[in-house]
């Protein structure tokens, strides 16, 4: 299940949906992605999302669905949200909900990997300084996504 | 055909999208952008370094010259940074 969206969500009310009724989940595996107050040793003041809509669904569906294809999941979710959001406010939630940890942990590092390389989402960050910008693409992120190739 | 440009690759050019009709010799993806940075600034300067842009024709990622010829929606920009 992928979900695009600028409203804020409740990781709690999320997990609770996703595995209401599921007799056979074993472990569910969360990650949520924070706006932090800083990047590249600057400060940070808040943080505007920007995507391609259409063409962001379809990227974030078929990471799913290649996800699904490499490990036992019984159900996950990626939402991400785009606009304008405040330090501490979440970016971006990731569940997996598998039988075993293991399917569980992995399926959600490889969705978060891949999201953060194929996903057309931009950062603009507000920094202290008064200052703006986009955030460049990192070295580390696409070496993480290379791990499952 | 609707060009789409995002983040930085948007501010410079200076807008979300346009329509453009190519002439019918420009039936590739790269004689596109060489056609667009024929008209000029911002698109020569927006176009110039492609090792800095991804490209989405139809939206997904293309990452060498295809044939335009069916081709509805081509998108450029940089390497997305989500997550």
């Amino acid at each position: 299940m992928i979900r695009v969206q600028s409203e804020i969500f409740d990781t709690g009310e999320e997990i609770k949906k996703l595995t209401a009724g599921a007799t056979n989940i074993g472990a569910v595996v969360t990650f949520t992605g924070l706006v932090r107050d800083f990047n590249d040793g600057s400060g940070i003041t808040s943080l505007t999302l920007e995507h391609y809509p259409g063409m962001t669904e379809k990227e974030l569906a078929q990471i799913e669905e290649e996800a699904r294809k490499r490990w036992e999941l019984d159900d996950c979710l990626i939402i991400h949200r785009y606009g304008r959001m405040e330090v501490t406010e979440p970016i971006v939630l990731v569940i997996t909900a598998s039988a075993h940890r293991k399917d569980a942990f992995e399926a959600a590092e490889f969705l978060m990997d891949w999201l953060k390389t194929k996903a057309p989402f931009w950062k603009l960050e507000e920094k202290t300084d008064g200052n703006s910008g986009w955030v460049e693409e990192r070295h580390s992120d696409l070496d993480a996504a290379k791990r499952w190739e | 055909m609707k060009i789409l440009y995002f983040a930085w690759l948007r501010t410079q050019i200076g807008s979300p999208e346009e329509d453009v009709t190519p002439p019918p010799e420009v039936n590739t993806l790269y004689g596109l952008i060489d056609w667009l940075k024929a008209k000029g600034e911002p698109y020569q300067s927006a176009l110039s370094d492609l090792s800095v842009v991804r490209i989405a024709v139809n939206q997904e990622y293309v990452t060498e010259d295809i044939p335009l010829n069916g081709t509805e929606e081509v998108a450029f920009f940089p390497p997305v940074t989500g997550g």
